[in-house]
This record gives structure tokens, C-alpha cells and sequence, in this order.
């Protein structure tokens, strides 16, 4: 990789530069371990906040959204009447979740009821080990990256269905199999839209991905997938399939507030709720996380210039950006039914994805196309893209139509 | 295509976030503690009682007349007269009570008052310690004077007062007269 | 125009009819593809149930296969107060009903008293009626849109558009009546204010904007595929049944039977202004929807046109009396087309000063009894969807 000289410049450099200097501290032969509990730490403190403040802008701009400033009320302890714009709300949500009564169904599994919430955290934060945050900045750097990352990720719908099952409760019950439900059919998708950057990057490793997006010395067009015809279906497929996967809105199905109560969640207070809180923020990260390293060039900068600003800096900007998106999306649309969510993964984005593998591979054949034949090139990927999409999306929504209506006299 | 519609209501959520910033037809939220909707004057809350003078049970409007108590739909009006020492009723309210646990401030006790002396408050920041006594208010709380109806709802009250110097004129100039025989007590119609 | 006379309780579907209707029958619990039903009370205490109303609903899978509903959770005695109190007295009452639209709860009970007594209403008053009452839909299918897209699965963001223009409807209803929803406005032989000309034109303006609020609304989901697809073809109701079932309002129109009480009967003013009613093609939950944003349409065109007529004048007939009403003898029904359906009062006087029987026709509450045939063979999802677009409020369902 050719690091032009700024790259090396102290803010970028820091983090590492802290970690090292920490765990100079310590016998050669504690400093592994050191170092990955360093990591865990940070990663932790850096998201926890994160999830935090995530909270705050979720309301403030669905709040926003809907002609409300969101909460703006809570100020300091000691000090009445200090506002600061509502920045503290996310802590006295936090005292308020803990010093809640922890209700546990009489009829309920506890132990299950119990780990459900610790698991659902468990899982979800070990999908950040391998998102490479900036240059250097990965916790583990192991070749099937990718790999790893889509098994964790799965495994928070399992304790999901934990915690409906233990609830003992109906609503809870159907939101769990809805959960499964949904896992199954968007598993698929979300995998097959990753291959294409798999198979073109050549690597199952999220680092060596994103170093695959570099800049071109002096470009300034960013060298990233989403910028070339498979990536940018990719990357739609991803970011619909991700948000089922997050249980975000519009397909928010396994808590679906006006069906199921709370869904999956309707039995759970207090700290365990906002434990299963912290896993929906915690996924939305980390799949947003992966999105912005697979398909938006991970921690490059858009353009070589711009390489003053530390990595970090960009993938988080990256990361968040794509998270504000999410929660635009859900300031607007409304829930689908299960039976529509299963048919939209299983007849629309799977058949789109594996086109998409197609039209990846043709990308890749004709990488040494130029000239007038360029302009084919696009031509091609576009209509291998646009004719599915149109065909598909047309035989999805058959019979579905604005419709126009009679008067009476 | 498919999406459109989902495009272009993703255009309105963000048109009213950011019109939120700029536009205060789009930020309809007022604070409320710190800033206070002005109350419109017709609004209406619970009922108290007009008196005239400075001293509030002596002067009051009221003269018993039960008619408020007969006609409240919810029932939450309970009236005794005063009596005399030889037992005669005497024009005024020894108990007058208002259980506004019970009330629903339909403002029916206002409209059949025949003598002006029930008025609808606009106070509405209430709370109670305790929901039997806290609730029951007596002619003490309920009695308020003139200028405060006045204050309130002052187009309302304007007329009332007028009718009312009106109908005093009139019953001067008959009293002075006298020689007239008196016409039956003009009912005033019930306030707008 | 549909004969409103097929509507009577003798022709009230037989089960062997609703049966016919229904998209699914109870499968056997045990077979080879099905586990066991699943019984499922949701309800009194449920977020999309609007209110304290009930449905057991019995579900295979995801599949409602049985659905019983439960209501009487927010019973309180209406028709037996209204016995027991003056006619006066009932004014207030009818205000909690359905508590969205109490103005046009007032003018069906004042239009039975009317009646009954044969009490003439001014001109002005008349006008100021239509001009609550069309305004009072205005509220009220705004209100009916916001939840019903909230149970679809909104973040809340369409019912607060929608509140935000409710509220200076309110704010309007409460300068002029002193309260926001239980406005206890209408008297019999008029009204209780007069409006003065800065009111009228308050509600003019903000009827002049109120389709350009319309438009940005269904720009934001009419043309939706998530609303389509969730919306169309889901609760399906038949005209035929719509008709035995004795359906009103938006709901009877969605199903494609033309009949609006407005021009049916026209009570009140309402053959002076011109407007249309529109009709559904295909009695779906989409079709239920949009019927309320068309009658919104309509519903402008004639506040516009009254509020350009209005006369001036007193809005009280002077011969009315509040005090000592006693009706000779008889009995009399007013109704009016509400914005959930045909509202009804009917009295019996025995000249005394309360009423001998004072029953309710309550559109809520009809308009819900054929909320299984709708919901069988759908979803839970489903069935929460239709439940939004039939339009209730437990005020009135179970008085």
C-alpha cells in the first residue's frame, strides 16, 4: 500500500501510540493479553458512549422530524435549571433503567429470561472485533473476517428468540418465531450481497477490503465499491437487509409495537430492557460499520487530500452518517407484514443479489476495457441491474397501485 | 417504479426536519412551564362564585335559589340556604359546595343562572392533596369577586354588568315610582 | 343510490351468511400441517386497540382463524343517565360518546330534541352547525389517519402531522365553545355562541390550508408501497354484508354502496352545497383510508362554501328555552352523518322533563360488529390495521 507522508502524522498514529505506551508498562509476557484487554476497554468506553448519545439523536431526530425538539429538558444534578440542549438525558435514562424493578413472570424460564439479554449484548458486541475502525486500529485481523462477522451477527436473532421463548408470554412467543422468521429469509441476502466485494477484493479480511478501496495517489475520485454498478446494488441490498437484521424499522416486525406489545421484549424491565436496547443500537454499529468497510471504502478518505483527517475520524463519520440514515428511514415508514418481509427477501433481494454476482463477475472480466468501451462497460452493468430491478420490483408489487375513485351524485 | 413512493415520503420527513430549524409552523411544540399558551377568553375550567363587595360570603350573587343544583347533569352542586333566627329563608348560601371531582364543566349551572352568580374560572393549574376534602370546594374557595370576572372573561363580563346596572336603574326608578304596580321580575337571558 | 329500508335488523345476516364471507374456516387442531391454535386476548389493555376494547382472537400460526370481540370494559350507563336527567342535561353527556366529535354528537341529539319538540333553528345557526360538523370531520378522520397509520407501524411521525393541524381545529372549537373536545355547544333551537367574524375568519383561513397540509400528507405515504401492500386487499367487506350489517359512513361508502345521510336525508342545510361523495371500489382497509382523505376534500369545498354564506342573525331561537323543557308527548329520531357513520338519537317523551327512553345508534359500534368476517383468514398485523380502519372509539361502542 502506498501510504503517502501525512498518514503517519500524530493524530493518526495516537491510538495506537497510547496502546503501546500502556502496555510498555507491563512484562513481555502479559503484554497480549494487555493489549486485548486494552482494546475490549476502548471499544467498550468508545461505543458505550456511542449507544449513548445514538439514543439522544434517534429522539432528537425523530423528534425533529415530527415538529418536536425531542427531549431538552434534562439538565445537571445541583444545578436546576440548566438545560445544555437535553445532552444528559441519555444518563438519567441510564440511572432511571437501573434503579428500575427487575419483574421476572412467575411462569417465566428464569435462567433463560436471565441470559437472554446478557447474550443478545455478548453477541453483538463481538461483532466488533474484526471492523477495522482505522488504520491499524482492528482488535483481531483474521483472515475470514467477513465470515466471522455474518456468524456473530446471526447469533443475536438466536437470543432474541431466548427471550421470547423464556417470557412465557404470547406476544413474546410470536415475536420470537417472527425473529427467526425474519433471520432465515434475510441471512441470505445480506451474504449475497457481500460476495461480489469478496470476490472482487479477493479476500475474506475486512482490512484487506477496505485497502482494496484505496485512493489513487493524487485521485480525487474515491476509489470505493459503492461507486461502481455491483456495489451500488450491493451496497442497497445491504443496507435493506441489514436494517432486518437490526430490527429497525420498516421491519421492526419481531417487536412490533402496535401488534405484539413489545414483541420479544414485552416481559422484560429495567436493566435487562435496556440491555436489549443497548444490542439493537450495538447491531445497528456494527452492521452499519461493516457496510461503510465493504462497500464505503472503510476508513479511506474520499480523496487523497483528504488524508490530513485521522481514519478513524472518517469511518466514524461514514458509520454515523449511514446510522442517521437508518433513522430517517424509520421517521417514515411504516412496518411490513411477515408474510411481505419473507417475500420481499426470498423473490426480490435474493434474485437481485445473485443477478448482482453477475454482473460482478462481468465488472471484473472487463476491468481492462477502455476508451469508447467504457462507456459499454457501464451501459451493460447498468441494464444488468435496472431490467431485473424493474421486472422484479413490477411482478412484487402486482396488483398494488394508487387508485383513483367514483363520486356519488 | 418501485420506491418512488417511499422516495417521496422520505422527502417530506426530511422537509419537515429541517424546516424544524427555520419554520415555526413546522416546531408547533411551546414549553410550557416557561411559556403559556394565552388562555382564549371563552375558555372554561370550573365554576366559582361572583361576589360583589370586599367582604366575599356577604356580598355574593348567590341567593340560593337551587336552580344551578337542579339542573347540573353530573350532580355535583349541593346548595343549603341560610335561615334566620325564626327559621325564614333568607336570600343567600349558607352551603354551597362544588365536588369538581365530580364536575365536567359543561358550564350548564352558568347558562340557567338566572342572577349572574355562577361564572366558569380559567384557573386550570390545580392539584390536591387529598382527593375527598381536597376536592370539595366550599363557598369560601368558590367565592371570587367582580373584578376578577371581569379580568377573565371581560366581553361576557361587560354585558352582565351593564344588564345588571340596567336592571338596578330599573328597579330604582320603579321603586321610585311606585305608584306603578311592579311587572313581573324580568328573567335576563342566560349569558352568552 | 342504495335503498337505506334493506338496512332494518330483520335483514341482519344470518350466520350461514357471514359464514359465506369469510376468507377461512377453523382448521382442525390437530393435523398434519397445523400444531395447536393459539389463543391470544388482546386487549382490554393493548397499544392498538383503541381504548379498553377486546378481541380474542384465536390464531393459527399468524393466521386469525377465530375472532371474538369483547367490549363493555367503558360502559357507563349513557342511555340510562339520559333517562334520568332533563333533556338539557344529556347535552354535556353526549359529548363522551365518541369523544373526537363531540360537536356533531351535539347536533344529533339536538336535532332529535328539535324534533320532538318542534323547535325551528335560525339560519345562522344552521350554517354554524355545518361549519362545526364538517370541521368536526376535519378532526376526526385526521385523528382516524394518524392511529390508523400508527398501528401500520409509524414512528408516530404521520399521527403528529396530523395532531398538529387537529390542534388548531381544537384551539378554534375551544375559543369559540370554552373547551378543546367536550365543546357541549349545540342548544335546541340554536346554538350557545354566536361566532363572532374573527372567529369565521380564523377557520377560514386555516380551511383555505388545510388541502395544501393534505397534499404534503399523502405525499408522505398514500403513494407508499408499504402502504399498499399492506393496505390493499386486507380487511374485504362486501357491499352485501355492509348493507345487512347496517354499516355507515365511510366505511359502507369504501365498500361501494353511494349512501350519505347528508344527501340521502338532507337534514340541516346540506342539499344547499355542492359536493360530491365519493366511493370505494373494493371495501379494503386502502379503500377506508382514502374515503377519509377524499371526504377531507369534500369536507373543505363545503366549509368553504358556507363559510362564504353564513348570514348574520342571532343563533338562537328566541322562543327556546333552557329551563322547564318539557316536550308534549311523542317520539322522535334525529340523525346526522357523523364522521364514523349515521349518529342517531331517538326519544320517546311522555312530557315530562326527562326522557321516557333515550337510545343511541352509535356508528362505532355498529360499524364494528362485522370486525370478525373482516379479520379471518388475515393476520395478527392484520387484524390491528382493520380494527384502525373501521374507525371506533370505545366512548361510544360501549357507552
Amino acid at each position: 500500500m502506498n501510504a503517502p507522508a501525512n498518514t503517519n502524522s500524530l493524530l493518526e498514529r495516537a491510538p495506537v501510540m497510547i496502546r503501546d505506551w500502556i502496555i510498555g508498562f507491563f512484562p513481555e509476557s502479559l503484554r497480549w493479553p494487555v493489549g486485548a484487554l486494552l482494546a475490549i476497554a476502548a471499544m467498550l468506553a468508545v461505543f458505550g458512549l456511542v449507544f449513548a448519545f445514538l439514543t439522544l439523536a434517534e429522539r432528537k431526530l425523530l423528534g425533529r422530524a415530527q415538529n418536536r425538539p425531542g427531549p431538552n429538558r434534562s439538565g445537571l444534578p445541583f444545578f436546576r435549571g440548566t438545560k445544555l440542549f437535553g445532552l444528559t438525558q441519555p444518563f438519567a435514562d441510564a440511572v432511571k433503567m437501573l434503579t428500575k424493578e427487575d419483574i421476572v413472570p412467575r411462569a417465566a424460564d428464569h435462567l433463560l429470561h436471565f441470559l437472554a439479554p446478557v447474550l443478545v449484548v455478548a453477541f453483538a458486541l463481538m461483532t466488533f472485533a474484526v471492523i477495522p475502525y482505522g488504520r491499524q486500529l482492528v482488535a483481531v485481523d483474521i483472515d475470514a473476517g467477513v465470515l466471522y462477522f455474518f456468524a456473530a451477527g446471526a447469533a443475536t436473532e438466536l437470543a432474541i428468540f431466548m427471550a421470547g421463548w423464556a417470557s412465557h408470554n404470547k406476544y413474546s412467543l410470536i415475536g420470537a418465531m417472527r425473529a427467526l422468521a425474519q433471520l432465515i429469509s434475510y441471512e441470505l441476502p445480506l451474504l449475497l450481497s457481500v460476495v461480489p466485494v469478496v470476490m472482487l477484493a479477493g479476500t475474506l479480511s475486512p482490512t484487506k477490503i477496505v485497502e482494496a478501496q484505496a485512493n489513487v495517489p493524487g485521485g480525487l475520485i474515491p476509489h470505493w465499491h459503492v461507486f461502481t454498478p455491483w456495489g451500488a446494488v450491493g451496497f442497497a441490498i445491504f443496507m435493506v437487509a441489514a436494517l432486518a437484521e437490526a430490527n429497525r424499522s420498516p421491519f421492526d416486525l419481531p417487536e412490533g409495537e402496535s401488534e405484539l406489545v413489545a414483541g420479544h421484549l414485552t416481559e422484560y424491565s429495567g436493566f435487562k430492557y435496556a440491555l436489549f436496547f443497548m444490542a439493537e443500537y450495538f447491531g445497528m454499529i456494527g452492521l452499519t460499520g461493516m457496510g461503510a468497510t465493504l462497500f464505503l471504502g472503510g476508513w479511506q478518505a474520499p480523496c487523497a487530500f483528504l488524508e490530513f483527517i485521522p481514519s478513524y475520524l472518517w469511518f466514524g463519520v461514514k458509520m454515523l452518517s449511514l446510522i442517521l440514515f437508518m433513522m430517517w428511514i424509520r421517521a417514515t415508514l411504516l412496518r411490513l407484514r411477515i408474510d411481505q418481509l419473507t417475500r420481499l427477501a426470498w423473490k426480490f433481494l435474493v434474485p437481485l443479489a445473485l443477478i448482482n454476482l453477475g454482473t460482478a463477475a462481468f465488472w471484473s472480466r472487463t476491468d481492462s476495457w477502455s476508451g469508447p468501451l467504457q462507456f459499454v462497460r457501464w451501459a451493460i452493468a447498468l441494464a444488468l441491474i435496472v431490467v431485473p430491478f424493474v421486472v422484479i420490483g413490477r411482478r412484487l408489487t402486482a396488483g398494488l397501485a394508487p387508485r383513483t375513485y367514483r363520486y356519488a351524485t | 417504479m418501485l420506491g418512488t413512493g417511499i422516495i417521496k415520503g422520505l422527502a417530506v420527513t426530511a422537509k419537515n426536519f429541517v424546516g424544524s430549524f427555520y419554520d415555526p409552523a413546522r416546531l408547533v411544540t411551546v414549553e410550557y412551564p416557561e411559556k403559556q399558551i394565552p388562555i382564549p377568553e371563552n375558555y372554561r375550567n370550573f365554576p366559582f362564585l361572583v361576589h360583589e363587595g370586599d367582604d366575599p360570603i356577604a356580598t355574593l350573587r348567590c341567593v340560593a335559589c337551587k336552580i344551578c343544583e337542579n339542573e347540573c347533569p353530573p350532580q355535583c352542586i349541593y346548595i343549603v340556604a341560610e335561615r334566620d333566627e325564626k327559621g325564614k329563608v333568607l336570600k343567600k348560601p349558607k352551603i354551597f359546595d362544588i365536588d369538581i371531582a365530580v364536575c365536567m364543566s359543561c358550564q350548564i349551572c352558568v347558562e340557567v343562572c338566572p342572577f349572574d352568580a355562577i361564572k366558569m374560572d380559567q384557573h386550570f393549574e390545580i392539584a390536591a392533596g387529598n382527593r375527598f376534602e381536597g376536592l370539595l370546594l366550599h363557598r369560601e374557595q368558590l367565592a371570587k369577586p367582580n373584578s376578577y370576572y371581569q379580568k377573565i372573561h371581560p366581553t361576557e363580563a361587560a354585558e352582565v354588568d351593564a344588564m345588571l346596572t340596567a336592571m338596578k336603574a330599573r328597579q330604582a326608578a320603579e321603586k321610585s315610582a311606585k305608584a306603578k304596580p311592579a311587572p313581573a321580575t324580568q328573567t335576563p337571558p342566560p349569558a352568552a | 343510490m342504495t335503498d337505506p329500508e334493506i338496512a332494518s335488523p330483520s335483514a341482519f345476516p344470518e350466520p350461514s351468511v357471514l359464514a359465506t364471507h369469510s376468507a377461512a374456516t377453523v382448521r382442525p387442531v390437530h393435523d398434519e400441517f397445523h400444531g395447536d391454535l393459539l389463543e391470544v386476548s388482546m386487549g382490554p389493555q393493548h397499544p392498538s386497540t383503541h381504548g379498553v376494547f377486546r378481541m380474542v382472537v384465536t390464531l393459527d400460526g399468524e393466521v386469525i382463524v377465530k375472532l371474538k370481540p369483547v367490549f363493555g370494559y367503558l360502559h357507563r350507563n349513557h342511555e340510562k343517565l339520559g333517562e334520568n336527567t332533563t333533556y338539557l342535561g344529556s347535552m354535556p353527556y353526549t359529548d363522551r360518546l365518541d369523544y373526537l366529535c363531540s360537536m356533531t354528537n351535539n347536533w344529533a341529539y339536538a336535532l332529535a330534541v328539535e324534533k320532538l319538540a318542534g323547535q325551528p333553528v335560525p339560519e345562522r345557526a344552521e350554517y354554524v352547525r355545518v361549519i362545526l360538523a364538517e370541521m368536526t370531520r376535519l378532526v376526526n378522520h385526521m385523528c382516524l389517519v394518524g392511529f390508523l397509520f400508527n398501528d401500520l407501524g409509524t414512528s408516530f411521525t404521520p399521527l403528529l402531522y396530523a395532531f398538529r393541524e387537529r390542534e388548531k381545529f381544537i384551539d378554534l372549537f375551544e375559543s369559540l365553545s370554552g373547551s378543546r373536545m367536550m365543546c357541549n355547544f349545540q342548544r335546541f333551537g340554536g346554538c350557545r355562541a354566536n361566532p363572532s367574524p374573527e372567529w369565521l375568519g380564523a377557520v377560514s383561513k386555516l380551511v383555505d390550508g388545510f388541502p395544501k397540509f393534505l397534499d404534503e400528507y399523502e405525499q408522505l405515504l398514500t403513494g407508499n408501497e408499504i402502504l399498499l401492500a399492506r393496505t390493499q386487499g386486507v380487511g374485504c367487506l362486501s357491499p352485501e354484508l355492509a348493507v345487512q350489517a347496517g354499516i355507515t359512513g365511510p366505511m359502507l361508502r369504501a365498500s361501494g354502496v353511494g349512501y350519505d345521510i347528508r344527501k340521502a336525508d338532507g337534514y340541516g342545510i346540506y342539499p344547499r352545497f355542492d359536493f360530491r361523495v365519493p366511493i370505494g371500489a373494493h371495501g379494503d382497509t386502502y379503500d377506508r383510508y382514502m374515503m377519509r382523505i377524499l371526504e377531507m376534500r369534500e369536507s373543505v369545498k363545503i366549509l368553504q362554501q358556507a363559510l362564504r354564506d353564513i348570514p348574520a342573525g342571532p343563533v338562537m331561537d328566541p322562543k327556546s328555552r333552557l329551563r322547564n323543557f318539557r316536550p308534549k308527548p311523542g317520539e322522535a329520531y334525529g340523525r346526522i352523518e357523523g364522521p364514523k357513520g349515521e349518529i342517531g338519537f331517538y326519544l320517546i317523551s311522555d312530557g315530562s322533563p326527562n326522557p321516557l327512553r333515550y337510545r343511541v345508534r352509535a356508528p362505532s359500534f355498529v360499524n364494528l360488529t362485522v370486525i370478525e368476517d373482516m379479520c379471518l383468514g388475515r393476520t395478527v398485523a392484520d387484524s390491528v390495521v382493520i380494527l384502525g380502519s373501521v374507525d371506533i372509539v370505545l366512548g361510544e361502542v360501549d357507552r
